[in-house]
């Protein structure tokens, strides 16, 4: 492939082009979501061809995290997706378990599940309110940033952080909920359904919003299989597929929700699918609420799991640690997890997002590999831009909802 | 002194003649508040901070209040926030997106990935933006809370206020 700046050289000096003409689309653009760069080749204002270029964002978090333990690692999870680090630290720390062969108590399961739909629900908002902005309606950019901006506050009491929460360890969770996280929660989903509400008035039967999402970047069910696509993309498509449902991980195996699907698989259907899961995100908090007290006074943490090494211990050196099972001291190569190999695969919010994990003995990991939707979704650009406008692509990038952190890891 | 006998300091600098609208000032400040009251960023984010710096435009924190508000092209932008990891792959297009900009020009390092690198310090990953691009401001944190990024944007104007003779095109 000639570089742009030859093409577009030759196109100047040729009075009549024979060839289309290419566009170089990132990676500074407002909506391009970050770094993502696109490479259009047009005929008119008809897309030709489109390549996603992408690793502008390749920070090395696979090797990084080879070199950290298990502990550790789990901090680099949170830069992937850091829309909903959540369920990121929940695939990590699920892969690392199963390793280790922990069983984490209910109510770690329960309290991780909770944050886990919170991360969704913070997700997709921040989804809807950057797709809508991208098609133009502003109104809704500013509602779902005052909703978000809730939903943080209730992190932060829970672990600290607005975005970067390490709050899921291996063996479970940090500490548990107070109960004025409790009653916030509560009255949060209280007040959330009719705000959800709200949006749906807002740009549902907008003709503008109609116009630009039905029946754009249509996928008919068989190639969004073959494309890799999950998640809502997927469902989108009219594909029943949840990892929530078919291999239960944490607290969904006990809860109820429904799986929403669409029917033909453009942009609005994937725009109703993650409305509809907004809801049932903030039922399954509830339900998860509603099922606490059964659990008061249970450890959040699993015994035998690996401890954390925190400052304070630090400073004040004991006699000499004596390595047990279940503690990995930094640095030290103590054989305290087995080698063998682990795969853990989560429903996030933007897909499936998988993870495995190969120890050799000591207390690193000796290969880490994410799995994540945003890589292969971006994948599945080319096939969807087909024969659609420029202005589409940019409707088209929202409704994948893709995260370069993610892809390019 | 005429000047001092016939007029009133109304501000560090600036005097006004009592019951008349003229106000005598060194151009350096008309044109350094003009400034500090306009600074508009451009919309580049780059990886996690990037989503913190659009929860500082929204709705509760709201920057258009101090008149920040955001562009989309650099060539219509005064400040470059560097939110999030540079990595070498991107350090060329960030630098070549501050030379697009116009003077003056101001640059924020938001997060410890573009001050120093943070925890990323890998193959990849440029150690902080202030190895090709002039910083003026650092804001520490991963990422750093709006409030910090508030605070930031504020400080700068506060050096914007204080600045003379660094452009200076108008003399």
């Amino acid at each position: 492939m000639a570089t742009y700046l030859e093409i577009n050289k030759k196109q100047v000096n040729e009075e009549k082009w024979e060839e289309p003409f290419y566009l170089n689309m990132g990676p500074q653009h407002p909506s391009t979501h970050g770094v993502l760069r696109l490479f259009l080749e047009l005929e008119g204002e008809t897309i030709v061809n489109c390549t996603p270029i992408i690793g502008y964002l390749h920070r090395g978090v696979e090797k990084l995290g080879e070199n950290l333990n298990y502990n550790q690692a789990i901090v680099l999870s949170d830069r992937l997706d850091y829309i909903a680090s959540a369920a990121n630290n929940t695939a990590f720390a699920l892969a690392f378990e199963k390793l280790m062969g922990l069983e984490v108590p209910r109510r770690a399961k329960l309290l991780r599940t909770i944050v886990c739909e919170m991360a969704r629900i913070c997700n997709h908002l921040l989804w809807l309110a950057t797709h809508a902005l991208d098609i133009g309606a502003m109104t809704v950019f500013l509602y779902c940033f005052r909703d978000r901006e809730w939903l943080l506050n209730i992190y932060e009491k829970i672990c600290g952080a607005r975005l970067t929460h390490t709050y899921v360890r291996v063996g479970g969770v940090r500490q548990d909920f107070t109960q004025e996280i409790i009653d916030e929660l509560y009255k949060f989903t209280e007040e959330f359904p009719p705000r959800i509400y709200d949006y749906e008035t807002l740009i549902d039967v907008n003709r503008i919003w109609l116009k630009r999402t039905k029946g754009i970047a249509v996928v008919p069910p068989e190639d969004a299989i073959n494309l890799g696509l999950t998640g809502p993309c997927l469902r989108g498509s009219g594909i029943a597929y949840d990892v929530r449902k078919f291999r239960p991980y944490d607290a969904y195996g006990e809860v109820d929700f429904v799986v929403p699907t669409g029917k033909n698989g453009d942009t609005y259907d994937r725009y109703r699918v993650r409305m509809e899961e907004l809801r049932q995100a903030n039922s399954i908090i509830r339900q998860c609420l509603d099922k606490l007290p059964e659990t008061e006074g249970e450890p959040v943490v699993a015994e035998d799991a690996p401890d954390l090494l925190m400052p304070e211990r630090i400073k004040k050196p004991e006699p000499k640690p004596v390595p047990k099972k279940g503690v990995i001291f930094r640095g030290a190569d103590v054989p305290v997890v087995p080698p063998g190999e682990a795969f853990a695969a989560i429903e996030s919010p933007k897909g499936e997002l998988s993870v495995y994990v190969v120890s050799d003995g000591s207390s690193k990991p000796w290969r880490l590999r994410v799995r994540t939707p945003s890589f292969v979704h971006i994948s599945a650009i080319p096939y969807m831009t087909k024969n659609h406008m420029i202005a589409d692509l940019i409707a088209i990038i929202g409704t994948l909802d893709i995260v370069l952190g993610d892809s390019d890891r | 002194m005429g000047i001092e006998k016939n007029t009133v300091e109304i501000a560090p600098g600036i005097r006004q003649v009592p019951g008349t609208p003229v106000v005598i000032s060194p151009i350096d400040k008309i044109i350094n508040w003009a400034r500090a009251g306009s600074m508009w960023p451009v919309t580049f984010g780059l990886a996690c901070c990037a989503i913190e710096m659009m929860a500082t435009g929204a709705s509760h924190f709201d920057l258009d209040r101090y008149g920040i508000i955001f562009r989309a092209t650099p060539r219509q932008a005064d400040v470059l926030i560097v939110a999030g990891t540079v990595t070498k792959k991107m350090a060329p297009i960030v630098r070549r997106v501050y030379d697009q900009m116009p003077e003056p020009k101001y640059v924020i390092a938001m997060g410890s990935c573009a001050c120093s690198g943070g925890i990323f310090k890998t193959y990849s990953v440029a150690q902080g933006a202030d190895e090709f691009l002039p910083v003026d401001i650092y804001i520490p944190g991963c990422p750093p809370r709006p409030e910090a990024l508030l605070f930031g944007l504020l400080t700068l104007q506060q050096k914007i206020k204080r600045e003379a003779k660094k452009w200076g095109f108008w003399r």
